[in-house]
């Protein structure tokens, strides 16, 4: 699931480029405040582990196709977050290089899709907190490692999408690869465990005086940042993408123009679907991404070519990115409550 | 075997990039910046452009025949990693059906053109980089990623990585060798085994590590790494890169194809 060069724009390249580098940067700083110089050697050794066990190839059972490790979320395990980060990011830059296993201008875009996740949201969030009294170690594993996965393949979707080079409708693409990476996922939480169990019962003492204990923290301030900055790219990825979105039809709606010779489905009255249908039009504040307005000047603007810059869209667009964001964190909130009520 | 095979590209293309010729001597600075250009130039072209991006192929060309790399090692790479890019490209002709012109009277849809531009980038894109690597020592990168600012600890404990990559390559091998002698008939690795084999190796690694930090301790290591001086830019790697930025503004800018395909008719006439 690299990304490749030849998906990408360059616009959607550089961004990530700049989110990879920023990541990298604020853990190399980290990790000079509060690490020996032990680490380097350490990290560095790590990391050839990591591809040296990805160049072994192992059977999936019941499924006889092979697979090979991933390692971002045993790196975090071992190392801690920042240090997990760092190391992943190398591996990845000598699979670029050397296997041409993505791309150089993707680099950015399988940095963050691949170490970002797993190191900074699923093993402080999910990980972390769950093996807290050292029970649910094994599910621990097996829910960063999927979630940290899902992230990565919705992002690989949501790159190519916003990169336009793919003709692939957003939907369709999304249900190829998050099941994908939901059984990838899970073989590697399964693996991942397997090998820290099996470390942590022949040799206790090396995982001990290794350094995830004290680089395990993820200071708040750090997240924080991040969720910042992501808001403030959604909203303008979300106000200015819109242009471009609502002018060509997408998948679904695109084959049943071809199907019917007209972009919605024919409507019998009276039925189950209209009634819905109607219902939704009243709730959704924006049918069609788009403020309703007549008609006439509807078609007008149907001739234009496909960067019609229009401010209902453009709006709707931010909205829908404000939403989106508040959902989430809606969710987050009531789940930080849920955790603080029950005594830990 | 798959293992076998990974190993032996790895050393290769490191032997690769020892060789002396006009190219692996410049400077890697520049030829990094060089490549980044390329790429970013490549790909900035719209998703139906086919024929503007043949010319880009002409670096490819002037890279193999001076930098003596055998292009059979080439296309074998990019035939290795096709198979997620054809997986996505192949949609493009079956959404995007809208005819854009006639050839021979068959009709050429926009999603035809899309596919095979996104095979073309994907192949020079590919190429340049094996091309760069296998020009550039890795040491040379390091040293050139350094000077771009990239984060010391980064660039430190990849040189490592790298340097530990064969060694713990090899250690695998013996191990899945040992394994694979055991075995008899099986055939492919099962997970438990894979877990324990990785768990084991996982040890050793980190016994390493420790084993490599006493020694480098004992040498004077104080969590720097000494680097070379700053080398300067000399006069051909000045050139070298006016030259490409040169050539990839004319390709980009200027479309020589059509041009030149205007005089030839002209000629003809």
């Amino acid at each position: 699931m690299h990304m490749a060069d030849a998906l990408i724009s360059p616009a959607v390249g550089v961004g990530f480029w700049a989110l990879s580098l920023g990541g990298i940067a604020y853990s190399a700083k980290k990790l000079k405040d509060n690490i020996e110089e032990k680490m380097i050697p350490i990290m560095g050794i790590l990391g050839a582990f990591v591809f040296a066990a990805q160049m072994i190839n192992f059977t999936i059972p019941a499924t006889g196709s092979s697979g090979h490790l991933g390692g971002g979320m045993l790196l975090s395990i071992i190392l801690g977050p920042y240090a997990g980060f760092v190391v992943m990011a190398s591996i990845l830059t000598v699979q670029a290089l050397f296997f041409a296993d993505g791309g150089l201008l993707a680099l950015g875009c399988n940095i963050w899709n691949l170490g970002f996740y797993t190191s900074f949201i699923a093993y402080p969030l999910i990980y972390k907190p769950l093996i807290k009294h050292n029970k649910f170690v094994f599910l621990a594993t097996l829910i960063s490692a999927v979630i940290g996965l899902q992230l990565g393949a919705f992002s690989v979707v949501l790159q190519t999408y916003f990169s336009g080079i793919s003709e692939l409708p957003f939907k369709t693409f999304l249900l190829l690869m998050q099941p994908i990476h939901l059984l990838i996922g899970i073989v590697e939480g399964v693996v991942t465990y397997g090998i820290v169990k099996y470390v942590t019962m022949s040799k206790p003492e090396i995982l001990e005086h290794s350094l995830g204990n004290y680089s395990g923290k993820v200071d708040g301030t750090f997240i924080k940042k991040i969720v910042i900055g992501f808001l403030i790219l959604t909203i303008i990825t979300g106000g200015i993408l819109s242009w471009f979105a609502s002018s060509n039809p997408d998948g679904l709606e695109w084959s049943i123009e071809k199907v019917y010779g007209k972009p919605e489905l024919p409507e019998k009255e009276h039925t189950l679907t209209n009634i819905l249908k109607s219902v939704q039009e009243k709730i959704s504040i924006f049918p069609d991404y788009t403020f309703k307005k007549d008609e006439s000047k509807d078609a007008e603007a149907g001739e234009e070519k496909y960067p019609n810059i229009d401010l209902g869209t453009t709006l709707s667009g931010v909205f829908g990115a404000f939403i989106v964001l508040s959902l989430t964190f809606l969710t987050g909130f009531i789940l930080k409550t849920i955790k603080k009520k029950r005594p830990s | 075997m798959n293992f076998d095979r990974e190993f032996f590209n790895l050393g290769y293309l490191d032997r690769l990039s020892y060789k002396d010729t006009i190219i692996h001597n410049i400077d890697a600075r520049v030829k990094v910046i060089g490549a980044i250009a390329y790429i970013i130039a490549v790909l900035s072209f719209p998703k139906y452009a086919v024929i503007p991006l043949i010319p880009f192929f002409s670096f490819q060309i002037f890279s193999i025949i001076i930098g003596e790399i055998p292009i059979s090692f080439i296309i074998k790479r990019i035939f290795v990693v096709s198979p997620f890019i054809l997986f996505i490209a192949i949609f493009n002709p079956f959404f995007d059906r809208n005819t854009a012109f006639y050839l021979f009277n068959i009709p050429i849809s926009y999603g035809i053109l899309s596919f095979f531009s996104i095979l073309i980038k994907f192949v020079l894109t590919v190429s340049i980089i094996i091309i760069l690597i296998s020009t550039t020592s890795f040491s040379g990168l390091c040293y050139a990623m350094r000077c771009f600012k990239v984060p010391e600890i980064f660039v430190n404990q990849l040189l490592f990585m790298y340097r530990y990559i064969f060694v713990l390559a090899e250690e695998a091998m013996r191990m899945v060798r040992a394994k694979e002698l055991r075995s008899f008939n099986k055939k492919g690795l099962e997970l438990k085994f894979y877990v324990k084999l990785a768990g084991n190796l996982l040890i050793r690694s980190l016994n390493r590590a420790e084993r490599i930090y006493y020694a480098m301790l004992s040498r004077g290591y104080n969590g720097n790494m000494p680097y070379n001086k700053r080398k300067k830019l000399g006069f051909p790697d000045l050139l070298f890169i006016l030259i490409i930025l040169i050539m990839i503004y004319f390709f980009r800018f200027l479309e020589p194809v059509n041009s030149m395909g205007r005089f030839i008719l002209r000629l003809i006439r």
